[in-house]
This record gives C-alpha cells, sequence and structure tokens, in this order.
C-alpha cells in the first residue's frame, strides 16, 4: 500500500487550537497505524480566515481536508482509508 | 493538554485581535458571542444561551476587565470597549489582583467530601467501617453509609476499600490553591480572597471550565502600538519549548507586529545572576545564615502574605524581568516595556516595578495568531545578543542555583554554599518556609519555584 501522506497546519492559528498536540502524532499512533503515514508539519494553509476559524486546527490526509482534527478523528480517517 | 474550554478562550482571542486589526472591535464585540454559538448551532454547555454568557464575560477580561466589576448586566461590550481604549494605563493589578472567578463559567463544584458510590457491595470484612478514625461509618442496609457529622474527610475509607466504591470528590480550584484563597461564599458562589491570593495561577490552570479569568492587557498594547508609541517586547526563556519553530523565528514574528523591539528576558537573567552572587557572598562572608531567591514573583508575594519573617532573607537583587527593562530602556529611551510570559504573578511584580504591560505567552500567540503571522514561515531573526545558556536556565527549576554556582565558581571559597530548593508551592509549603525563617533547617541558599519544574510549567504554557 502506497504511503499516505498527512499534513498537520503549525500555522500559529491551528497551533494555538490544537495543532500543538498533534504534532507528535506519528509516535503516539496506534501500532496498527504507525509507519502507514508521511506526517508532515507545514506553514498556514489558508483554510482558517474569518468564517472558518473554528474549524481549526485543520489537517490534510492524502488531501482531503479534517476539521477541528483530534488524533481520533485522524486514525478514524486512516483507517477508512485503508478499508478503501 | 488543553481542554475545550482554553480553545474557546483562545478563538476568542483571535477574533479579538483580527477585529482590532480591522478597526472593528468596538462593533463586532456584541457579535461574537451569537457568531461562535448560533441558534441552530452546538453547545458547550447546557445551551447556546449560556455559553454565549461566559462568551461575554470572557471578552470584558480580554478588555482588561474583571466581572466581578459588572454593575449594570444589561452594558454592552462596545462601551467596555470604549472605556478601555480611553484609558491611559491598564488596571494597576498590584492593588487587586489579576484573576477572577467567572461566575457564568463555575460550574459550582459541590465542596469536597467523601461519597459512597453504588459499587459498594455491602460487604463482610467491612474495611472502611474498621478503618475510619471517626467511627463515622457503618453499615445500613447492607451498604456502607457516612455519618457526615462525624467524618473529618481523611480518606482513609477510600483507600481501603477492595471496589474502589468510596470517592473523595474534589474542587479543583481549592485543591490546587496553595493557600486557602478560593472558598465559596454563603451563597454558593466561589470567590478569591485577595488577602491570600498570590497570584500563582494554579485555579486559573486547573479550573476544567476555565472559569477563572485573567485580566488582559492586550488591547493597551496593540493600542499603544497602533499610536506609534515605542513598545519593546521582553519574551521570558520559558517560551522555548512552547512554540513551533525557533526563537530567532519567532523574534522575527513578534517584530512584526510592530514591536519597536524585541529582546529576551534571559539578557537581564545573566545580570540578575552576577549579582545575586555577589549578593549572596556578601552575605555569607557577613555572617547571615540564609539568602532565598526573589526572581519567582508568586512566591515572593507567597513570604509577603504568609511567612513575612522570611522576608529580610529574600534577596534584594532586581529579578530578570526588571534588569531586562533597564536595559531595554538604556536603549530605546522613553519606550514601553511588555514582559511576556507564563506566569499570573508577574502581573502583580510588573506593576509594582514600573513595567508597563504584562502579556501571557498565549496572549502573544493570539496576537500572531490574529495578525496573521505564522511562526514557522518566518525567517530566524540574527540574535544582537543571544543570552547565554545558564541564564536562559531560569525558567527550569534549580536553574537559577546553577547560574549562581558557576557564576560563584569565579570567587575564592570563603564559605560553603549549601543549596537546597523547593520545585513547586504547595499547601505544605507555608509551613516548611517557616522552618527556614526560624533557622531550623539546613541550608544557606534556598531557590524556591512556585510552579513545578519551573516556569517551563507556569499557568499560562501553553503545553498545559
Amino acid at each position: 500500500m502506497k504511503k499516505m501522506t498527512l499534513e498537520i497546519c503549525s500555522g500559529t492559528t491551528c497551533y494555538m487550537l490544537g495543532a500543538n498536540n498533534l504534532l507528535n502524532i506519528e509516535n503516539e499512533m496506534p501500532s496498527e497505524l504507525r509507519g502507514l503515514a508521511e506526517v508532515r508539519a507545514l506553514p498556514c494553509m489558508g483554510l482558517c480566515n474569518d468564517k472558518e476559524l473554528s474549524g481549526a486546527p485543520y489537517v490534510k490526509l492524502n488531501g482531503k481536508v479534517i476539521e477541528k482534527a483530534t488524533p481520533e478523528k485522524i486514525y478514524d480517517a486512516m483507517r477508512a482509508l485503508i478499508e478503501e | 493538554m488543553a481542554n475545550g474550554s482554553v480553545f474557546v478562550r483562545r478563538e476568542l482571542m483571535i477574533r479579538f485581535v483580527r477585529a482590532f486589526n480591522n478597526g472593528t472591535l468596538e462593533t463586532d464585540l456584541d457579535r461574537f458571542a451569537v457568531e461562535m454559538r448560533p441558534r441552530l448551532g452546538q453547545s458547550s454547555r447546557c445551551c447556546i444561551y449560556h455559553d454565549r454568557a461566559v462568551i461575554k464575560y470572557r471578552l470584558m477580561s480580554l478588555l482588561g476587565f474583571s466581572c466581578e466589576e459588572e454593575t449594570d448586566e444589561a452594558r454592552t461590550l462596545a462601551s467596555y470597549y470604549r472605556e478601555a481604549i480611553e484609558r491611559e494605563t491598564p488596571v494597576n493589578v498590584a492593588e487587586t489582583i489579576p484573576l477572577s472567578v467567572c461566575e457564568a463559567g463555575c460550574s459550582g463544584c459541590p465542596s469536597a467530601r467523601v461519597i459512597v458510590t453504588p459499587n459498594c457491595r455491602g460487604c463482610l470484612n467491612r474495611p472502611c467501617m474498621y478503618s475510619c478514625p471517626k467511627g463515622a461509618i457503618s453499615i445500613v442496609n447492607q451498604v456502607s453509609t457516612i455519618d457526615y457529622s462525624k467524618c473529618i474527610n481523611c480518606g482513609k475509607c477510600t483507600t481501603v476499600c477492595p471496589y474502589h466504591a468510596i470517592v473523595k470528590t474534589t474542587v479543583p480550584c481549592e485543591e490546587a490553591c496553595p493557600t486557602g484563597a478560593i472558598h465559596k461564599d454563603p451563597d454558593g458562589h466561589t470567590r478569591i480572597d485577595m488577602e491570600k491570593c498570590i497570584s500563582c495561577g494554579n485555579c486559573f490552570s486547573k479550573c476544567p471550565f476555565s472559569a477563572i479569568l485573567e485580566r488582559s492587557q492586550m488591547l493597551d498594547v496593540m493600542k499603544a502600538i497602533k499610536n506609534g508609541e515605542k513598545v519593546v517586547a521582553m519574551i521570558a526563556p520559558a517560551i522555548e519549548p512552547q512554540i513551533a519553530g525557533s526563537i530567532e523565528q519567532l523574534f522575527t514574528a513578534v517584530s512584526k507586529l510592530g514591536f519597536t523591539d524585541v529582546m529576551e528576558v534571559a539578557i537581564g537573567a545573566e545580570e540578575t545572576t552576577a549579582r545575586e552572587a555577589e549578593e549572596f557572598k556578601e552575605k555569607m562572608l557577613a555572617g547571615e545564615r540564609l539568602m532565598t531567591t526573589s526572581c519567582c514573583p508568586a512566591y515572593v508575594e507567597l513570604v509577603r502574605k504568609f511567612v513575612p519573617e522570611l522576608m529580610k532573607y529574600v534577596s534584594h537583587t532586581p529579578s530578570p524581568m526588571v534588569l531586562a527593562a533597564e536595559i531595554a530602556r538604556k536603549e530605546h529611551p522613553g519606550c514601553k516595556v511588555v514582559f511576556v510570559g507564563p506566569c499570573v504573578a508577574k502581573r502583580i511584580e510588573g506593576a509594582r516595578n514600573n513595567i508597563d504591560f504584562v502579556l501571557s505567552f498565549e496572549e502573544l500567540l493570539g496576537m500572531l495568531a490574529g495578525s496573521g503571522i505564522d511562526i514557522i514561515a518566518c525567517e530566524p531573526m540574527k540574535l544582537p545578543r543571544a543570552a547565554i545558556s545558564d541564564a536562559r536556565g531560569f525558567a527550569k527549576s534549580s536553574g537559577v542555583t546553577q547560574a549562581v554556582v558557576n557564576e560563584l565558581g569565579n570567587f575564592k571559597d570563603d564559605f560553603k554554599l549549601d543549596a537546597k530548593a523547593i520545585n513547586g508551592i504547595e499547601k505544605k509549603t507555608i509551613s516548611i518556609l517557616k522552618l527556614y525563617a526560624a533557622g531550623k533547617l539546613p541550608g544557606n541558599f534556598l531557590e524556591v519555584m512556585c510552579c513545578p519544574g519551573g516556569c517551563v510549567n507556569g499557568p499560562c504554557s501553553l503545553k498545559k
């Protein structure tokens, strides 16, 4: 299976609103998911302007945006990709 | 790990700064609560109306008011804004305290006590009954039952029950407060006793509802910059592990906010170390038996309010913040100085020592986020005077001692250094300090840091 790309927005807004808890996610993943994604921290992706502020922190899994990202949401999305 | 209520606070900061930069803050303030909690949206508490009420008080505190100052509930935030924007200087927190309880946000946790849960099996060994020193437990209808007229909340029964059926409920703010400053008034409202509060900020960081609010000076800082005043930011060393990106990138980011200059508070710590080592040497050679550190303001408040007999042993050396401000004023005559740190008590020390403003790390990041400035996208700034690592080490427990020990290495051994440290102020700390004051404990150099591990774990640090 091709490695997934997991991009974590580390812009100041996302960082403050929870991305700081996601930056170490590679090492915290459940064992069945570990190593399946390449994790990158990116500067602001511009998703948080005005109205969308409440959706931060944003991450992208294989290009697909996940709002209000938490480790659990990310793991679920990864599992869904595996099943596809 | 930060929780939901912390994110609401931070999101409000970002919205606040965005609106200030757009020049629409006065009109937007009264809209935020509705925008964040629309009629058909989700609520974090019982309903959107409760959420909206709490948001209003959070915005009041961002404007620099304490929610206890509210006399007219119908007063709009726009009206508070107009008052805030007119004031010459922020409210002097040394005359009050920087913290207040947001009643609308407070859950009014029931007083701490021991309770029997339905897990009780009414077992025949009855360890709870036999371990209770006050005979407060009996078995009624096959269930362990506590007589609260006898129970002293010692919690012995909670440790012996094989079913973990007896638990002690807590009030997180009261439990976290080392001085007993938080209590409930006769009507059940949580209050902070100004006479006892040392502004350590434990309640602020431990309340799971984030119902303890800080008076912010963010608006005052942004206003000064906007009015073209010279404003210098002094950043405490504890920030290093808190941000995405390096200190050098952060400095570029902060200067983009319009500060005249950005400097490390650690620059002041170098001077503090040299003077503190000198002071210690002089005192020891003069035959004094103890010197204790002065750089943690919550500790100094604790001594002032609860162990005044120890005051004469507290070092007279100004803290790194105060000395950094001297350097800033020398280099930029007429400037205003802003201390940025992880500390609530620095707000008081700042007010007492002519520091114009104090911001938390969270507020600084809020200003950056609200202004669309990304730390990790910034070029690293060449620091004109990078602080030595000993000075940056002030932010960690035993860092002050280490710096002074290294400095003392330059002196001849005319006396023996016997360094002791208290790493984190707890309820029992006052009695330990009384023993130091009475000369009943060994050691001639006593470092006390209010926060366990030092300033890096301060109440306003972002990693919490």
